[in-house]
């Protein structure tokens, strides 16, 4: 039986962070980079992945060490932690793929103030097992990753008219600039919010009309 | 049930002792120390390579804008004369040094066929870094590429996208200065067809080639002329 539970809390703990509490949509966290670098698929995959990286690490090691560390500099240990992989990421970028080094830019660096990590080590890592910390991590940063893609490929199609660089249109397509200029980025962010929203509420409502 | 209930409740309420500050500052520093250690091992690891990759990419660049290149030397700028730049031994000492570089381009019957030249300048966002090839029996500039720019993505970044741009590069006189005109007006060779929506983009380009045309000019000629190198006779 416990094992059971054991179980179901574990893809739980995974999949609200895709759906249910995911970071951008409906905790509205990360929303520099959501902005920032969703021009392209690609930048937004990148990003998605280095906060991937990042997240996971952070968190198996403050998961490991919360017991060693003293609840009165936790917040300080916590972003020591951060910016330690923060910065790995960023060389290990830079000599991976200069490119996208590049196009990321500073946005790597503000990886550390990304409120949507330091976030779950405060509230998750801190105060469970690796195991499910580790969880927590995957799908908060799956959840992030899936909502950058959602916020970049419109903006890539509607405003280069392609995708992961690939032309998907004709000569005679003429591209919305707006969408891969800052603007865009707002007006992606509140439509996706919105459709988020509008179904959280029918569903809402619709468990109450069971209920009753 | 009751009283684990009860001791769960009491050592909630009764507060935590205080650790010393020592250890506090003992725990911070360990952290401080292991995440400084970690950064230096991949530090080390990763510079040779980003450093690789930063010469690949200008060696890419020098051999798109000198047209059919097959050597280059780098010369550095002394004294208003150009030498040949030594390696140096000691690599830290070559990056401390801010120095002014161009690169000779050779074919491959070793004759000059003519210079990769970097430069930078303001753009509407940051500096725009640019690598161009001049060839200078014909005073024209025969290759251009962006090395450096974050101007905005679907306007100023067509400085580099856009392919009707790049032809203005192609053979364009830099005596007299080059100057800017709309775009479908060129009638001189020294004119730049600036991008619709990227106005500023482009004149910071043609800027920055003036500018970096004035700083070489001289000691590229000087520099043939001493060296009595002859310039390959394009075929066209």
């Amino acid at each position: 039986m416990s094992e059971l539970v054991e179980k179901s809390r574990s893809s739980e703990e995974f999949l609200k962070g895709l759906w249910k509490e995911n970071p951008v949509f409906v905790a509205v966290l990360g929303m520099c980079p959501a902005l920032a670098v969703t021009n392209t698929a690609m930048n937004g995959l990148a990003m998605g992945l280095a906060t991937t990286f990042v997240l996971l690490s952070s968190s198996i090691l403050v998961s490991s060490l919360k017991s060693v560390i003293p609840k009165q500099v936790r917040i300080t240990a916590y972003v020591i932690i951060i910016a330690t992989f923060v910065t790995v990421v960023d060389f290990g970028l830079a000599a991976i793929s200069p490119a996208i080094h590049k196009e990321l830019g500073a946005f790597i660096a503000l990886i550390v103030v990304n409120c949507l990590i330091l976030g779950r080590q405060e509230a998750f890592a801190s105060k469970n097992t690796i195991g499910l910390s580790v969880l927590d991590a995957l799908g908060m940063s799956a959840g992030f990753t899936f909502a950058m893609l959602c916020i970049s490929i419109p903006r890539e199609i509607l405003g280069s008219g392609t995708l992961f660089n690939m032309p998907l249109f004709g000569e005679s397509f003429e591209p919305w600039v707006i969408m891969i200029l800052p603007p865009g980025g707002f007006f992606m962010l509140g439509f996706l919010l919105l459709g988020f929203n509008w179904y959280a509420q029918k569903r809402k409502e619709r468990n109450l009309i069971k209920q009753n | 049930m009751d009283t684990e209930q009860q001791h769960i409740e009491i050592s909630e309420l009764t507060p935590e002792k205080e650790p010393s500050s020592l250890k506090l500052v003992l725990a911070l520093g360990i952290a401080g120390l292991l995440s400084g250690i970690i950064l230096v091992a991949t530090y080390t690891y990763t510079a040779p390579i980003i450093k690789a990759n930063k010469e690949a990419a200008m060696k890419r660049a020098i051999f798109k804008v000198l047209p059919n290149c097959a050597s280059y030397s780098a010369l550095k700028l002394t004294n208003g004369k150009l030498e040949e730049k030594v390696p140096d031994a000691d690599n830290k000492k070559e990056e401390d040094k801010e120095e002014l570089l161009v690169y000779s381009g050779f074919n491959e019957d070793k004759e000059l066929i003519g210079f990769a030249i970097p430069g930078s300048e303001p753009g509407f966002q940051d500096i725009i870094g640019v690598i161009f090839g001049y060839n200078a029996t014909g005073k024209i500039i025969i290759g251009f590429e962006v090395l450096e720019s974050k101007e905005t993505p679907g306007l100023g970044d067509k400085i580099f996208k856009d392919a009707d741009f790049q032809t203005n590069f192609t053979a364009l006189a830099v005596e007299p200065e080059i100057i800017s005109v709309k775009k479908g007006e060129k009638q001189n060779p020294n004119e730049v067809e600036s991008i619709t929506g990227a106005t500023i983009s482009s004149k910071a380009i043609v800027k920055l080639l003036n500018k970096t045309m004035l700083i070489w000019q001289e000691a590229i000629d000087k520099y043939i002329k001493e060296n009595n190198l002859n310039m390959a006779q394009k075929d066209e």
